[in-house]
């Protein structure tokens, strides 16, 4: 006899239940889910082709061109192609094309679907009340928690690492969104009501411009941390750089593991510096003074 | 009389969870602190009526949390009454859907902000076509209304420039040539001048009175500066604690206070500036031949300068052209002095 805590009502049986219960989805619903993930499947490895297809200065041409629309500034753009260059001469510009577009997909989607809850969280206090402890449990739990299950509904494969990684990297985007959103100055938002705007020409005009700078911080951590998950997301064949970290490990080599980690930091530098500049352009935008 | 353009009839507000409910006990008797203190309800107005004539510029006056603010925000509905009706040009705008209500605020009632309100990510001419552009109207002609009122205010030149560029005075300008692009027929000024410092202060009051000789809008105009609301005011109504305590003219608020409250807020006021001659005139004097003569709506101030060369006594004369009496020294000082 153990001293621990009573055995009240018997877990074992409620965890069978669960487990049948999920095997019997799985069995039910699997080929069906996996079908309408279809497009989102084609959709990351079209892009994943396309970036490693097209040749690699067209590549950084494009990053280039995104900095410059981000940032309207050149030193930024000159750091993005530096960084390329180098993750191009560190011999890892494949893996880096499929770990790019895994976190595109994820971050792109993320958005989509975090903005409009933003914004609704922002409009009802209900839903917020709703929504916060989901957002803690989302990134307080362990992410194998939900990756095994996910393993299962979809198989391995990038499905299932694009959905763990947009549940590991969502609560920011949302946070951010709804924070910023509240945080606009009443005063404005009662003078757009005062001129007459409609609640759609209120959020469009007022409320989403003002809040600009606060919800790309949300995108900017969203990204990071879609990032730091592809590590993870490779041990169920998401391939892309975390797979050669994953290698690296199990095959003992410590130098594949390293460059490929070091590939990872100086995408997270690129991604970083694009978002923060657009952010900063957006908050200057909201702050000028005098020229 | 002008005719009316808003009448409030019995606007009560109270905040809270209740406020129904809130309203019965008060309508009971309960006084502001015991329904604060018993049922955590806010008494923000009470059975405020009131009439504002087309054309004029009423001012409604009182210090920090007597309501002024809550009841200018009810003749757009920014803020729905608990109780009592409003009337716009005889319509009872509470009666409005919301569609009806945004035509009403985009056509009608255009507002001037304490603090600005302008839109920080947008520059002075995008900032004044808002309400065009919310209305739907094409952005060509949108422009070209904009662009009147920038001149109207003295702006020209800063079409492009952000708001956070200008100073406070012009971006009140700016607010002020927002509300006047409607073409809307009442401007709601809440607080318009406030935060802005004394002598901008005063440019904006000339400029608006300016302004409103040319354009002869229905001005509501919040403030608790009571120089200013003298200044302005065709008509005056004291608020104090949500209930209405006074309305007149601001010669009639300083020679007949309706209560302490009242004359104590009028107390330190330079009365020469505000009463007039005409008012004060003794028809039964006749004053020496050679005497200056004086308009019946000038300041006794005015009559200072006439009085400082020398002369015994002023003729009045009205705006119709007869002489409506004179003033002595004497009669002046009758009138400056606190009973």
């Amino acid at each position: 006899m153990t001293s621990g805590f009573p055995e009240i009502w018997d877990t074992r049986t409620f965890g069978r239940a669960l487990d049948r219960a999920f095997n019997g989805i799985v069995a039910e619903w699997g080929e069906t889910l996996e079908m309408i993930f279809m497009p989102v499947l084609r959709f990351i490895t079209g892009l994943e082709r396309g970036l490693q297809f097209l040749p690699w200065w067209v590549v950084v041409l494009a990053f280039c061109l995104a900095t410059w629309a981000a940032a309207r500034r050149w030193q930024p753009v000159v750091a993005v192609a530096l960084l390329l260059v180098l993750l191009g001469l560190l011999g890892i510009w494949d893996e880096a094309m499929a770990t790019v577009a895994l976190m595109l997909a994820a971050t792109i989607l993320s958005v989509l679907i975090g903005m409009p809850l933003g914004i609704a969280m922002a409009q009802s206090d209900g839903l917020r009340r709703g929504m916060l402890p989901v957002l803690d449990i989302m990134q307080t739990l362990p992410i194998f928690v939900y990756l095994i299950p996910f393993v299962m509904l979809f198989g391995p494969g990038k499905i299932p690492a694009l959905l763990a990684t947009i549940v590991f990297a969502i609560p920011p985007v949302i946070r951010l969104t709804d924070l910023g959103i509240r945080q606009v100055d009443p005063e404005i938002v009662e003078a757009s009501r005062a001129f007459g705007a409609s609640p759609r020409q209120q959020l469009w005009t007022v409320q989403v411009p003002l809040a600009m700078p606060t919800i790309m911080a949300g995108v900017n951590q969203t990204t990071m941390m879609a990032l730091s998950m592809v590590v993870i997301a490779s041990m169920i064949g998401a391939g892309g750089l975390g797979y050669q970290v994953l290698q690296g490990i199990q095959r003992l080599e410590v130098s594949r593991g390293l460059i490929a980690g070091l590939g990872i930091v100086l995408l997270a530098i690129i991604f970083d510096r694009i978002a923060q500049s657009y952010g900063r352009r957006v908050q200057a935008n909201l702050h000028r003074d005098g020229k | 009389m002008r005719p009316v353009k808003i009448r409030v009839e019995a606007v009560s507000k109270v905040f809270g969870r209740d406020p129904k409910g809130a309203l019965a006990k008060v309508e009971a008797g309960m006084d502001k602190a015991r329904l604060l203190g018993e049922t955590d309800h806010v008494l923000g107005l009470h059975g405020i009526s009131l009439e504002i004539g087309t054309g004029e510029t009423f001012v409604i006056m009182g210090l920090s949390g007597s309501g002024k603010s809550t009841l200018i925000r009810h003749f757009n509905r920014l803020i729905e009454p608990t109780g009592g009706r409003i009337l716009f040009d005889g319509e009872d705008i509470l009666g409005y859907d919301e569609t009806r209500l945004r035509a009403f605020r985009r056509r009608k009632v255009a507002m001037v902000f304490q603090r600005f309100a302008l839109l920080p990510h947008r520059t002075v001419i995008e900032n004044v076509m808002y309400g065009l552009v919310l209305d739907g109207m094409a952005k060509a002609q949108a422009q070209k209304r904009a662009e009147a009122q920038i001149s109207l205010v003295g702006l020209s030149g800063f079409e492009a420039s952000y708001p956070a560029q200008l100073s406070g005075g012009m971006q009140q300008r700016v607010g002020l040539a927002r509300a006047l692009a409607t073409d809307a027929e009442v401007l709601l000024m809440d607080e318009a001048f406030s935060a802005l410092d004394p002598l901008i202060r005063h440019d904006m009051q000339m400029q608006l009175k300016e302004l409103q000789a040319r354009l002869s809008k229905t001005i509501v105009f919040i403030t608790h500066d009571l120089d200013e609301a003298l200044l302005l005011g065709d008509h005056i109504a004291i608020l104090k604690d949500g209930t209405l305590r006074q309305v007149g003219t601001g010669a009639d608020i300083l020679r007949a206070p309706a209560d302490d409250y009242v004359a104590r807020f009028v107390r330190d006021v330079n009365r020469a500036r505000i009463l007039l001659c005409g008012a004060f005139a003794d028809a039964g004097l006749v004053s020496e031949p050679g005497a200056p003569e004086i308009a019946a709506e000038a300041t006794l101030e005015a009559a200072f300068a006439a009085f400082a060369t020398g002369a015994e006594s002023v003729v009045v004369r009205g705006a119709d052209g007869q002489i409506a009496g004179a003033l002595t020294p004497h009669k002046v000082m009758e009138a400056l002095a606190r009973v």
